[in-house]
């Protein structure tokens, strides 16, 4: 049972990795481009919790003589960087995404063809 | 290259890292195993500093110095997203009266959300160390509760309200003194971020030495910079369309 349950998490990770990457390369608009970047780094979030996880573990918050096991808290915080880094890099992506709507007047990445000052 | 081209080159490349990343699957330990060497690592470590929320302790003391790394991509992303949204000299902002209609209902909920968001916001930042939360969940709760003021009442009162000069000196300064409370580490611990405050006991407010102190800093930092990082993007909706 558990590893149907862990092939399927991972099974989860990778097809969202790849269909986020599928998404940037048939992407028609920048919003769309940068949107599939949140999906295939989603992916991670799937992969690291997933590594992390233990039957019948507890939530990583412990008492002083913990007993019971707990899933492991590294993945948990690589998982939390993660998150951040993607929701600063949005913003970013976001903005540019912007200033390029204002000076070529498009959002097509195809029709971004030459570099203008 | 057009789009069936690069879709195809893409298909062979996706389907050449799935490969890959099942070949890879397939070795993996054991899902839902007792194989977890870090946590074994992390969990006495955590106890002794007594600090029973072990991510926080992760973050803001094991690993203290990644947390470093990531807020300054938090302050970085917010400075390059400053200086691409500046409006350009043709551009002008102008806060017009408020247009539209807000249902009565939905501006007394976000009045009555507001400060029960943003206690929550100061209550995940605050007891980071103990319970789940800390300073970048804190501060995202704070930055989108302040916003509430938006959706329940009017964008003039979300601007009169939120003094982003000292939302820009608040990010820096918990940015800089991050760097401060490490070299104190140094200074004091012999390296850098070490946790040389006090423990004190397991469970209580005052606990675990520099974790909540860093969790506050962090907290503020994000606070600050989410109400900068959206201020910009709101702004970009003030900017009157120049009539063409």
């Amino acid at each position: 049972m558990s590893g149907v349950v862990g092939m399927a998490c991972y099974g989860v990770a990778g097809w969202l990795l790849l269909i986020g990457a599928i998404g940037i390369v048939r992407s028609r608009h920048l919003v769309h481009t940068v949107v599939s970047l949140s999906v295939a780094q989603a992916g991670t979030y799937v992969l690291l919790l997933g590594i992390g996880y233990q039957d019948q573990a507890g939530a990583p918050i412990v008492v002083q003589d913990q007993q019971q096991p707990v899933v492991d808290p590294m993945v948990q915080a690589m998982t939390l960087t993660d998150i951040v880094v993607s929701a600063t890099i949005t913003a970013l992506l976001l903005g540019l995404t912007i200033q390029i709507s204002k000076r070529h007047g498009t959002v097509d990445p195809d029709e971004l063809r030459a570099l203008r000052g | 290259m057009t789009l069936r081209a690069r879709t195809w080159l893409c298909a062979a490349g996706a389907l050449g890292v799935a490969v890959l990343l099942v070949t890879a699957f397939l070795r993996m330990p054991e899902f839902g195993g007792a194989l977890h060497a870090y946590r074994d690592l992390a969990l006495p470590a955590a106890i002794a500093r007594a600090t029973p929320n072990l991510v926080s302790s992760v973050n803001f003391d094991l690993r203290a110095l990644d947390t470093l790394g990531e807020e300054t991509i938090v302050a970085a992303a917010v400075v390059g997203t400053l200086s691409l949204l500046q409006p350009s000299k043709e551009e002008r902002q102008r806060i017009e009266p408020q247009r539209g209609y807000v249902m009565p209902v939905v501006k007394l909920a976000g009045y009555l959300m507001l400060p029960v968001t943003l206690l929550l916001g100061v209550d995940v930042v605050v007891h980071g160390h103990l319970t789940p939360g800390g300073g970048f969940q804190g501060g995202v709760v704070l930055a989108t509760g302040w916003h509430l003021l938006y959706i329940s009442g009017s964008y003039p009162a979300l601007a009169r309200l939120r003094p982003i000069d000292w939302c820009e000196y608040a990010e820096a300064a918990a940015t800089g003194l991050y760097v401060v409370a490490g070299l104190t580490g140094l200074v004091a611990g012999g390296a850098f971020l070490a946790n040389v405050l006090p423990k004190g006991e397991f469970g209580s407010l005052l606990s675990a030495g520099t974790v909540p102190v860093l969790s506050v800093l962090i907290g503020i930092e994000v606070a600050a910079g989410l109400v900068v990082l959206l201020a910009q993007f709101l702004g970009q909706g003030l900017i009157r369309e120049e009539a063409s």
